[in-house]
């Protein structure tokens, strides 16, 4: 059943539905990046919360002028005005008076949902009936999607994507450095205004879908995602596409694979799966990478130590530091050093009496600082230099040369 | 109109949605401040897998179940958010927003795999609440407010709401010094010896109960608008905390009670015969006096923010 449903088979709708979500995973991921770059990412919640007003308003006039109630495009267009007015207020109630972000986002967010479900009951009490589609438009709802929708989708996404691709450049710079893009010359009030024009454009064209609660999800986790993996910009970008449109596609399969399986939610769940699998296991900052790390510099710091003490031929106790220093092979386990323990042992010695005549003089300043008690004095300093010291310490003293 | 009506039909909504709008705007007060105005969003958001858990463990609609597995749903959440902020070094606006969405989707999931047919729960329930419904049938007018039969008969989330309200005013009453210093100077408050940490978790934690205990009476929406707008109207109008809360309360009572009043008789002055979302009209009355406040607030500028006096 589900094998059916990942190539396609399971009709239709269910066809349609998982190419319309692919598409919007793609592009919500793309967009979403910027917004999470610009440390933003919230904005998107107060933008999809606030395309309910519109959406309702534009079921009213469009039955007072006779119409379906459901037209997609009348609604979609009601929506995208009402979040544009929304995203407005934001900025306005940001730049020009004393409230932060995080408050113009939730007082935008919660007013404007709150006077969308005032509608919504307005709606129900105008007896038109067929209100139902609209309370689909909070969660979601997949079931009746038709051809037309499905285009809709498709072309939203495939322009939206397109215009990220025009103006991704400025909105890096803006993203990474708005200050030294003023100072460039970029106009950054209207770059940002345009990231949030992108967002909203997902929003609505992802409310058919996912429903607006929960498209706030596919703008965000996606870029989290990507983020794990890599450090440019470029790649975050098209890994979070990717994650995004493989989230849309497995969720649409998946719920369409087995009853009661609501799209969106799915969705959302497969792409949070795939966030927790980077949070593990992403290399340098997933948490395994990490774990790794600090155990591989636990070893380093217990092996020095342990050598540390071979050389001035005091008795190891510590259990760990002597099983990893029979490993290396350089001591036995009764604790005493093998030829190549002993080696090294000196080395380490000498080491850290080197570190100590560089640690003392003033010239070597920088250097020093670079001291942890862990790195190898070849590493920072010339052989000349390592020479020259070795001059200042001297050769083995008390014994006959 | 009557004593006779009022009292049975308005009254305890009223007071409901006035207590709620209160419990919820005080400790707004000082999350606004601190920037933390969106854990009212994130905390009704992951509500709903809460009560959807303690609904399919219990197998009943029971308020304490279900209020508990609130609480623990946003006491998980915020874990959460704090372990994925930490963990993968991301900023905490996103790590909220990872975390909160999921849960509500599994909250939703959860919600279509049960068979809930036969109780009243569902998402629409859970977002815009209940508080036309919320109604005192034992009483008869005024007098019953005297009768202790009658009393008996109050719908159980007002005596429930009050006592949240006096909790939240005792909090910040008994720590209003602390919780003052370490809004405003945290560095300075660390100093003098203040458990910041503490301090921020538990102001956290109140303002999760208070949002659990309104969300059971009037549903999500509320709860985020009332954490956010009357603070943040407050907050155009004064710059002394002590008069930003008195402003707040007054803000609160005033949408929640014209809130009230228009959804229930305005649609009637309209010429329409039914009343809209409660819950709804409360919401957008506190956004209408926020944007007042927005543009005539004596203090809505930024001090120090280039002339735009």
């Amino acid at each position: 059943m589900l094998w059916d449903a990942l190539t396609l088979q399971l009709g239709y709708n269910a066809t349609l539905v998982a190419v319309g979500a692919t598409l919007l995973g793609v592009s919500a991921g793309v967009t979403g990046t910027f917004l999470f770059l610009r440390k933003r990412a919230l904005v998107s919640d107060a933008i999809s919360h606030a395309t309910l007003p519109g959406v309702c308003l534009a079921f009213m006039v469009l039955v007072a002028f006779g119409g379906d109630g459901r037209n997609l495009i009348g609604l979609l267009a009601g929506s995208a005005i009402s979040a544009w007015i929304g995203l407005l207020c934001m900025n306005w109630l940001t730049r020009r008076t004393r409230l932060a972000e995080d408050a113009a986002i939730g007082a935008i967010l919660s007013v404007f949902f709150g006077f969308g479900i005032v509608l919504l009951t307005v709606i129900q009490t105008m007896g038109v009936g067929r209100q139902a589609g609209l309370e689909g438009f909070l969660l979601g709802s997949t079931a009746g999607m038709l051809w037309a929708d499905a285009l809709i989708i498709a072309i939203g996404g495939a322009a939206t994507l397109v215009l990220v691709m025009i103006i991704r450049r400025p909105m890096t710079m803006v993203a990474f450095d708005p200050e030294y893009a003023a100072a460039r010359g970029l106009p950054v009030h209207r770059i940002d205004l345009a990231m949030m024009g992108l967002v909203m454009a997902v929003t609505v064209v992802g409310l058919k879908i996912v429903g607006l609660i929960l498209i706030v999800a596919l703008l965000i986790i996606p870029p989290v995602t990507a983020r794990f993996w890599t450090d440019r910009s470029d790649r975050v970008v098209l890994l979070a596409g990717l994650a995004g449109g493989l989230a849309g596609y497995l969720g649409a399969a998946l719920s369409a694979s087995a009853p009661n399986l609501p799209t969106g939610p799915i969705i959302v769940l497969v792409s949070f799966a795939f966030f927790a699998l980077s949070l593990l296991l992403a290399p340098v900052r997933g948490v395994l990478a990490a774990v790794l790390q600090h155990l591989k510099f636990q070893r380093r710091v217990h092996i020095r130590q342990g050598l540390l003490a071979l050389a001035q031929d005091q008795k190891i106790y510590e259990p760990l530091t002597l099983r990893l220093l029979k490993r290396a092979g350089l001591a036995r386990a009764d604790g005493v050093a093998t030829e190549a323990g002993k080696a090294r042992a000196a080395k380490a010695l000498r080491d850290e009496k080197r570190w100590e005549v560089v640690r003392a003089d003033q010239a070597h300043e920088a250097t020093a600082a670079l001291y942890d008690g862990l790195r190898d004095i070849e590493t920072v300093l010339t052989q000349d230099q390592i020479t020259e010291i070795d001059r200042l310490i001297g050769g083995p003293q008390g014994v006959p040369s | 109109m009557s004593g006779e009506e009022f009292v049975p039909l308005s009254l305890t909504p009223l007071l409901i949605g006035t207590f709620a709008a209160i419990a919820c705007a005080l400790p707004g007060n000082f999350l606004v401040l601190r920037k933390q105005a969106l854990i009212g969003d994130a905390i009704s958001h992951v509500v709903l897998p809460g009560i959807v858990v303690a609904f399919l463990l219990t197998g009943a609609i029971s308020t304490w179940p279900m209020m508990l597995g609130a609480a623990g749903a946003a006491v998980v959440a915020v874990v959460m958010i704090e372990a994925i902020r930490r963990l993968g070094q991301i900023e905490p606006g996103a790590a909220m927003g990872v975390v909160f969405t999921t849960m509500f989707a599994g909250g939703v999931l959860l919600l279509e795999q049960t068979d809930t047919s036969t109780v009243h729960l569902d998402v629409e329930h859970a977002l815009y609440g209940n508080l036309e419904s919320l109604i005192w049938l034992d009483a008869v007018g005024w007098s019953s407010l005297w009768d202790t039969e009658a009393l008996a008969g109050l719908p159980p989330e007002l005596p429930r709401i009050a006592l949240t309200l006096i909790g939240v005013i005792l909090f910040i009453w008994l720590f209003w010094r602390p919780l003052k210093i370490s809004t405003f100077d945290e560095g300075f408050a660390r100093t003098i010896g203040i458990r910041t940490g503490a301090l921020g978790m538990a102001l956290v934690i109140i303002a999760a109960i208070a949002a659990v205990a309104a969300f059971d009476a009037v549903g999500s929406i509320i709860v985020i608008a009332m954490f956010i707008c009357p603070p943040a109207a407050a907050r155009m109008m004064t710059n002394r905390l002590e008069t930003q809360i008195a402003w707040s309360v007054g803000f609160a009572v005033l949408s929640a009670v014209s809130g009230y009043v228009l959804a229930g008789y305005g649609p009637l002055w309209l010429g329409s015969t039914d009343a809209v979302s409660a819950a709804g009209m409360i919401a957008t009355m506190s956004g209408l006096i926020l944007a007042c406040a927005a543009v005539w607030g004596p203090c809505r500028n930024r001090a120090g923010a280039p002339g735009t006096a």
